[in-house]
């Protein structure tokens, strides 16, 4: 698993030098799923942890850009060279776990995007 | 008794192989000629196909809400309350089958969609119906010559983004309000349960002129967008989760038009001590106010998913809890025994379960269930998972976090002041529940906590008339209440002038 570099819940949106805060990692099978999608999109995408009823607890995936980040989110870190962010208060309230970005079967739900062949991302994580 | 599950011969619910979008009052193919599987989750087998729709759909749908919006706006109030009450009507009178529609296709037991999500949904038109018909704007007088009128206009034609967990309750949460102030919907169900709000169109379709209501059904990530993004929606309610949450209001910020969200909840629900000081009806109540966390398996934004207890009752409340939760009958969600059907997804069946390990990983002692639920025979395939119960404390994520599953999380208390604390301590604040035969303790912790409806002594009821929604990062706005009226309309002042005397500036 990467390191946690950053203060806890403490670092910012953006990442001036580069070095994202390796908060999260992903399988192989996630890898690929964006590789898929983003060769299938022609362009960036970023992903977003949600929270709360229905798809929460799911990490959605937009174009890159789509969604405006603010002060209060925190980049986990960069995937197959996509963000990754977290609602800093919510990411303290997840006990600041390892998260692990992954694939699973069944259609994405929220207004994600999903990596096609009936899966969707999905966040597992060590407490 | 046991339903047939519908499509088969005998069921009182007919199932085309495949549906359209319900658009301008008429079935409209997709722009595409796209369909998905639609699954029912008791089993993992396909009910019928839904349109996979894409942008052009949403902007079908939008021409045909335009279309109507004016006329619609102007119908008088008492005709609309007319055509309110005889969509009531129409729900009650195929109760049975939209309540076995919407169990099969979401999973949650038929007693409670025959008691509860069909009955309220048809109450919640005849609420707003009597709303309208007795509103009332109001004019001031400013000065003896000068009069400001208020009325309310409608908004034209909103976007309304509903969720899986009471397909047809939501949709009417949402509809009612919205057409009772003269505004033309263009719905999209949630991806889970696109089928049986087509049920509930096919039964009040004809009742509402064409293009008032609309149904377009896809991915969100193909047309939530397109539907809340749209410059052609003077509005935009959302039931769902934070992130689709964030980016709606971000869409509504670039229009620069009002939104209503429902974002869920982490609800603490309050056992005082004083609720066992006498072992009659009302222990019973509040023993069964604990078990609710397992209505709708779990499915429900103010699912009761913390319960706090006092201490000095915890063991001997738990243990009466812990009788009744291991007598909860989980299965085929057709039978009216079943009081626990399956989660609505493979995707959520999958969450409950990671949830529960990471309580186990966190020390959480697992009091009853923990594991996926077997039942065997044509439900092998379904997505059940037992009602379990954690111990733990309130730091721990399975106490932070919405497992929107039968997943309790429990802790205890010493005093009121500890009670508040850990109520208060979580991001969330849409219900919460208090149980004390102390009416001021009762008065003084409902106020306390933090969250926009405090049950108390009472859970999971939703009357019409009493406001619903969030605090904190819960939400915004407030339903099942008049209120909603304020929300979907704008309002016009005139501000008239009796006297013929110049104002005298040039």
């Amino acid at each position: 698993m990467p390191e946690r570099d950053g203060p806890r819940g403490q670092a910012p949106a953006r990442d001036p030098g580069g070095q994202a805060p390796a908060r999260i990692s992903a399988t192989p099978a996630a890898r690929e799923a964006i590789r898929r999608l983003r060769a299938a999109r022609g362009g960036g995408l970023m992903f977003v942890q949600s929270a709360g009823c229905c798809a929460g607890s799911v990490p959605m995936c937009f174009p890159a850009g789509e969604y405006i980040v603010g002060d209060m989110d925190l980049l986990l870190g960069v995937i197959e060279g996509c963000p990754f962010y977290m609602d800093a208060r919510i990411y303290r309230s997840w006990d600041d776990a390892e998260l692990i970005l992954d694939v699973g079967p069944g259609d994405p739900e929220g207004f994600s995007l999903g990596p096609g062949h009936g899966q969707h991302f999905l966040i597992s994580s060590r407490a | 008794m046991k339903y047939v599950p519908p499509g088969h011969l005998d069921s009182i619910v007919t199932v085309q192989p495949r549906y359209e979008n319900f658009i301008g009052g008429k079935w409209l193919a997709p722009a595409a000629g796209k369909y998905r599987v639609n699954l029912g989750p008791a089993t993992a087998k396909p009910i019928c196909e839904v349109a996979d729709s894409t942008p052009e759909d949403i902007e079908l749908a939008l021409d045909a809400a335009h279309s109507a919006k004016d006329a619609w706006g102007e119908t008088p109030a008492a005709q609309r309350a007319r055509i309110l009450n005889a969509i009531a009507d129409a729900i009650d009178a195929h109760a049975e089958m939209l309540a076995v529609a919407e169990s099969w296709e979401n999973g949650k037991p038929v007693r409670e969609t025959l008691a509860a999500d069909i009955p309220l949904a048809a109450d919640h038109f005849r609420y707003f119906a009597a709303a309208i018909r007795a509103e009332e704007t109001t004019t001031t007088e400013i000065d003896k010559d000068l009069v400001a009128y208020h009325f309310r206009e409608p908004l034209g034609v909103v976007g309304q983004i509903i969720p899986f967990n009471f397909p047809l309750l939501m949709a009417a949460w949402k509809l009612a309000p919205a057409f009772a102030a003269g505004n033309c919907s263009v719905l999209k169900p949630a991806s889970p349960t696109p089928w049986s709000i087509l049920k509930l169109a096919e039964v009040i379709g004809d009742l509402l002129p064409p293009g008032v209501l609309n149904i377009v059904n896809g991915a969100g990530g193909e047309i939530g967008k397109a539907l809340a993004a749209n410059p052609r929606i003077a509005k935009v309610a959302f039931t769902g989760e934070t992130v689709t949450g964030r980016l709606i209001m971000q869409y509504a910020a670039q229009n620069l038009i009002p939104v209503t969200l429902e974002l869920g909840g982490k609800s603490p629900n309050v056992f005082f001590s004083d609720v066992m000081t006498a072992d009659d009806e009302f222990v019973d109540k509040a023993v069964e106010g604990l078990v609710l966390y397992a209505f709708n398996k779990g499915e429900v934004c103010t699912c009761p998913s913390r319960a706090l207890i006092q201490e000095d009752i915890y063991q001997e409340f738990m243990a009466r809890a812990l009788a009744r939760i291991a007598g909860i009958k989980q299965g085929n969600p057709l039978d009216t025994e079943t009081m626990i059907g399956p989660q609505v997804s493979a995707q959520q069946l999958e969450k409950v379960s990671s949830y529960v390990d990471i309580g186990r990983q966190e020390g959480a002692e697992v009091l009853i269930g923990g594991r996926r639920a077997e039942i065997g025979g044509e439900f092998a395939g379904g997505y059940f998972y037992q009602p379990t119960v954690l111990k733990g404390h309130n730091k721990m994520r399975v106490f932070q976090e919405e497992i929107f599953g039968p997943v309790l999380a429990v802790t205890t208390f010493r005093d009121e002041a500890e009670a508040i604390e850990i109520a208060n301590d979580t991001l969330y604040g849409l219900g919460a529940g208090v149980w004390t035969r102390d009416g001021s303790r009762a008065f003084r912790m409902g106020r306390a906590i933090k969250a926009g409806r405090v049950w108390t002594n009472c859970y999971h009821q939703y009357p019409a008339g009493a406001a619903f929604g969030g605090y904190k990062i819960s939400g915004i706005g407030r339903e099942t209440h008049k209120m909603m009226l304020e929300h979907y309309s704008q309002t016009k002042n005139l501000l008239v002038s009796y006297s013929t005397k110049p104002l005298g500036f040039f």
